[in-house]
């Protein structure tokens, strides 16, 4: 039974205070969200989860999918910290994919097509069963914060939350401004309300608020589609869960169409850019650069003569579905237009318009690597307020927050996962060193170490922080402990056990290329060649064929790599010892003589944690590195 | 104090001057001038005066040039240590010797820019200096008067930074293929990259190839003189001493039977050396000087081999001929004014064959010339990259970054995955990054957006 409180005036507001003290509160249900109030209230936490809409819980605001490349690989890793996006994918997916199975081990990812409803539904039985968490509508209009730290919360009807740590993952919400041609209008989501209040707070107490854009197609009518014109795609036979917990994918699959975009299409958009938010100037908020909108695309690319688009199905139940590639801003009848000069799509009906919507976000710079503010204590952000863009980059913020938000309330350590150990450790020191400028997706190619950074081995990278976090289950736990142990003694087998060419039947020795050698070679050296596979091994040796798929897929990469695989590793030896050395709060940069101006300002504006971070700050020269290194060291020996 | 060990350098640019400047910085400096520096005047060196001796080698006693030196003790100084620096002739081969007496005596090497890295450390630098300061740490150079030096790095860079830019855009192709793979973008042309990267390699290899000509003109070249006594070694070292003035010093060989002068031949630094007759002998001490010239002819960059050109070849010169197989020489015929009587027997190998008379002077000329050709391939010396690549560090960086081009061609070759062809260019990108600064995850990203229309 909740207990309120009357407690005066605040702001010229009557407030009425939950007398609950939570541990953690999280300001909205998105993806982001979801993840860090389960992890707080799975790590023991007592947590609130408050969202503007109870309908739109994990909603996908646009493409019905999830991974992708390096979006696979933070599922993978969200997963194997015990956070729940691989679970709900695996069990609302409709068509699952793995793209890239030619160009090597560490850029295979996983892809799946979703059924949006079923998505957020699943996401949402999910939180309202999880001990330990309320889940509540409500819009958080204002922080409360006192002496520096957060306390707690207050939302457009007066309510005030008291929590310990406060996460806020407000998406696209903070001053949504939905533009439709010339049109515009406050919005957070096509249908939703924005949050109006909060942003300028947080500009209020010292936090650089900056302008973002994004953009979605329109939602077409399916059945207004002839598919029969239209290229099928269909998804892998049998489907590939993208969670280590899951066995199987039971659920029937469903193709995507392939579809594009004709000269006649272009010259419809150019006809309609007069009347473009994006071009007439209206939008302020910088787009990404890798998801531009079509109008974009045509202007840029004028000798292109076409653009793909999957047409994506939105569920399994509904006929809508989501035009990838072609998300524009241009006012619906120059939108209709543009789709129906699509072969296939001649008499498509639009349901939902495209838009674009334009939001406030948070420089990055301003939070740790715990993503906990510099500038307020006990306050995390996650998702889209740290200029991210992506389902799969706010969920592994959102488990961050949620964790780093627990470990606080529990007096612990934050857990800070390297670049070295997880796409989640590129993406947060990327954020907070470089900050951002565009909405930051992540790319395989943002992390220098990506042959160690592979999908299949995101258990043996993260399991063990998320078991001693408390998120793993002990039973997942022990099944991971067994596939590791069984992992270590197959590596020793293969580096021990040998063969004989001489005793080899003739037409296997001729096979393998191995008749008329003397010596002995072990089944190591063998599958080290790059045309040996487990199966080969299997043939000379049957015991080699009853090994677990995920164990023989992660002995076959680790020996076949190993060369490239060690070479990285004494890269990360190396640098180690700068990205451990912290620098401390108090290191007074305008007192260390020999850093420039421009330097000192960087360092004062971001407020490194580590000699590492500061390293990667960019305009930031070995030089200043070594000044403050060897200042380091002369305030060790005073 | 920040440091306490005593570092020492060559403070004056590479190549010849009238005078060169060793600088001396650290606790040890004093103990090194009063054990090294034989004084005119006795008292020692007073700080911040400049007195007049002899650089000596304490293990010989011999003088190896007059210098003039001074003392400044801490803390005015430059480092706010105590400073030795040491004027003495110019030439790059007389500064290292004496820089490698001093560094046999305690001194430690200094790094790049180590001086004034010492100078803000100790608070001798102010804000103002700052900037100044970084340049120097980031290694451009520790010499005081660096603008020639600047200027071919100039050219370098330039150079440097083409070559990058050609590897950034055949990585981003690739990446491009790897992040992007639902795009409608291009096959990746894997043949057009190969293609780009080899161009790259040979690039490379000529830069390398003009660092070793650059080490070769800082450094100099060891050409010994060989042949059976009487035949005119001594005259053609005299002549060759004669006829270029540019001596640098005289170093006595460690026995009196080799010795070794310094010419510069078209401005390359040469050390030339006599040896004593190779022939079999049961006298010790001549035996002794007998190994000690094989040992010269096997270290040797070249050697002139000397025959009598009036003469048949003989057992003499056929011993000295067993000697050099496999090594560089050229075969000098003396007295081209009397008629030739030699013939070479066969096989021999020499790099050239050249007749001169060391009595009328005639063929000298084309003997220079053959030194000179040898060891710059006939280029012209003041071609600036030469000279520009002359780093270690740099020659090394570009080397690694060549090897790793040539892998990424043989596993394209072979068929690797395109994530092991990205690590092949990046580690080319990190080698190459010592030199011209590093490339950004965002450079590349910009270069693949810039190239396609990616978007989904």
């Amino acid at each position: 039974m909740e207990q309120f409180r009357r407690t005066g005036r605040t702001r010229g507001k009557n407030v009425i205070t939950n007398e609950r003290q939570y541990d953690v509160i999280v300001v909205g249900a998105g993806h982001a969200g979801c993840e860090a109030a389960l992890a707080a209230a799975r790590m023991g936490c007592s947590a609130l989860l408050l969202t503007i809409n109870l309908d739109a819980v994990a909603l996908m605001s646009c493409n019905p999918a999830i991974g992708g490349l390096a979006k696979g690989h933070l599922v993978r890793e969200i997963d194997a910290l015990g956070g729940e996006m691989g679970k709900n994918i695996d069990a609302t997916g409709i068509q699952f994919r793995i793209l890239n199975t030619r160009k090597g081990p560490a850029v295979r990812a996983s892809r799946a097509q979703a059924d949006k409803q079923l998505y957020r539904l699943r996401m949402k039985t999910v939180l309202e069963r999880q001990p330990n968490l309320d889940l509540k509508q409500g819009e958080v209009t204002a922080l409360v914060v006192e002496e520096g730290r957060v306390t707690g919360v207050d939302t457009r009807v007066g309510l005030r939350f008291s929590g310990r740590t406060v996460i806020i993952t407000t998406g696209t919400f903070m001053r949504g401004l939905i533009h439709v041609g010339l049109t515009n209008y406050p919005g957070g989501r096509a249908g939703d309300l924005p949050s109006i209040g909060l942003s300028d707070q947080l500009r209020d107490l010292g936090f650089r608020v900056g302008r973002l854009k994004t953009g979605t197609p329109a939602r077409l009518d399916g059945s207004s589609i002839d598919f029969s014109r239209l290229e099928p795609q269909y998804g892998d036979d049998p489907p590939i869960p993208f969670s280590f917990s899951t066995e199987r994918i039971e659920q029937p699959q469903v193709p995507c169409h392939i579809a594009y975009t004709n000269e006649r299409s272009h010259d419809i958009i150019r006809s309609g850019l007069d009347r473009s938010p994006l071009y007439s100037g209206v939008i302020e908020g910088v787009g990404p650069r890798y998801c531009p909108s079509i109008e974009d695309k045509v202007v840029r690319f004028p000798e292109k003569s076409r653009h793909q688009t999957f047409i994506e199905p939105e569920g399994r139940d509904t006929v809508e579905v989501y035009p990838s590639g072609l998300s524009t801003s241009l006012p619906v009848d120059v939108q209709i237009a543009f789709y129906r000069s699509i072969v296939g799509l001649e008499r498509v009906e639009i349901m939902r318009p495209a838009y674009a919507i334009e939001y406030d976000y948070v420089d990055p710079i301003q939070i740790r690597a715990s993503l906990e503010s510099k500038l307020i204590a006990n306050l995390y952000h996650a998702g889209q307020i740290n200029g991210t863009s992506g389902y799969e980059e706010a969920a592994a913020q959102g488990l961050m927050a949620g964790i780093n938000g627990a470990l606080r309330v529990q007096g612990k350590e934050p857990l800070v996962l390297r670049r070295d150990e997880a796409y989640i450790g590129v993406m947060i020191d990327d954020l907070i060193t470089l900050g951002t400028a565009e909405p930051y997706r992540m790319f395989t190619s943002r992390a220098e170490y990506r042959l160690l950074l592979r999908e299949d081995n995101a258990d043996l990278r993260l399991r063990e922080h998320g078991h001693r976090v408390g998120l793993v289950p002990e039973e997942e736990y022990g099944r991971f402990l067994e596939k590791r142990e069984r992992l270590r003694s197959e590596l020793d087998r293969l580096k021990s056990s040998k063969i004989l060419p001489s005793e080899l039947d003739e037409v296997v020795a001729e096979k393998y290329q191995l008749h008329g050698l003397q010596n002995a070679v072990t089944f190591e050296e063998l599958l080290r060649r790059p045309e040996v596979t487990y199966d080969d091994l299997a043939e000379l040796d049957p015991t080699y064929g009853e090994i677990p798929r995920g164990v023989r897929e992660q002995a076959e990469i680790q020996v076949k790599y190993r060369g490239y695989i060690e070479r990285q590793q004494v890269e990360v030896e190396r640098s180690r010892k700068m990205e451990g050395t912290a620098l401390p709060a108090d290191l007074e940069y305008a007192s260390i003589s020999g850093l420039t101006g421009e330097v000192r300002e960087k360092l004062l504006k971001h407020r490194p944690e580590t000699l590492g971070q500061a390293s990667r700050i960019p305009g930031m020269t070995p030089a200043a590195i070594t000044i403050i290194s060897l200042t380091l060291k002369g305030r060790e020996r005073s | 104090m920040y440091c306490e060990d005593t570092i020492a350098a060559i403070s004056t640019p590479p190549g010849e001057g009238g005078i060169g400047i060793i600088r001396v910085s650290g606790s040890s400096a004093p103990a090194l001038a009063e054990q090294l520096i034989r004084l005119s005047k006795s008292g020692g060196l007073q700080s911040h005066r400049f007195s007049y001796g002899e650089f000596i080698d304490p293990v010989t006693g011999e003088c190896i040039d007059e210098v003039m030196a001074v003392l400044m003790r801490a803390p005015r100084s430059y480092t706010r240590e105590d400073v030795l620096e040491i004027q003495c002739h110019g030439g790059t081969l007389l500064l290292q010797r004496l820089l490698g007496v001093l560094l046999g005596h305690g001194a430690r090497l200094a790094e790049p820019g180590e001086f004034t890295k010492r100078a803000f450390l100790n608070g001798r630098i102010d804000l103002l200096q700052a900037e100044a300061v970084i340049d120097l740490i980031r290694g451009k150079s520790d010499s005081a008067v660096a603008l020639a030096q600047h200027q071919r790095e100039g050219l370098l860079s330039r150079i440097l930074e083409e070559l990058r830019s050609r590897i950034v855009a055949s990585l981003a192709l690739i990446e491009a293929h790897i992040d992007f793979p639902e795009e409608d973008i291009e096959p990746a042309t894997l043949e057009l990259i190969v293609v780009s990267v080899a161009e790259s390699e040979s690039e490379l290899n000529r830069l390398i190839a003009g660092f070793s000509a650059g080490r070769v003109l800082r450094d100099g070249v060891s050409v010994v003189i060989a042949g059976k006594p009487n035949v005119g070694k001594s005259s053609l070292l005299n002549t060759l001493l004669r006829e270029n003035r540019a001596i640098v010093t005289a170093i006595p060989g460690t026995t009196r039977d080799l010795i070794e002068e310094i010419v510069t031949i078209k401005g390359l630094p040469v050390r030339l050396m006599d040896t004593a007759g190779i022939r079999e002998t049961s006298d010790p001490v001549e035996g002794e000087g007998v190994r000690l010239a094989r040992e010269r002819l096997i270290s040797a960059d070249l050697v002139l081999f000397l025959l009598d050109g009036s003469r048949p070849f003989d057992d003499n010169d056929q011993l000295i001929l067993g000697e050099l197989t496999g090594r560089p020489y050229l075969v000098v015929r003396n007295k081209s004014d009397l008629p030739l009587v030699l013939t070479l027997p066969e096989p021999m190998t020499p790099l050239a064959e050249l007749s001169l008379s060391l009595l009328t002077g005639e063929g000298i000329e084309s003997l220079r010339d053959s030194i000179h050709g040898i060891f710059l391939n006939g280029q012209a010396i003041d071609s600036r990259e030469y000279v520009a690549l002359n780093k270690i560090r740099h020659r090394d960086a570009l080397e690694q970054c060549r090897v790793r081009l040539l892998q990424f061609r043989e596993n394209a070759g072979s068929g690797a995955h395109l994530e092991l062809l990205a690590v092949d260019l990046r580690t080319a990108l990190t080698s190459l990054g010592t030199v011209t600064g590093e490339t950004t995850n965002d450079e590349i990203l910009e270069q693949i957006f810039s190239s396609f229309c990616i978007g989904k």
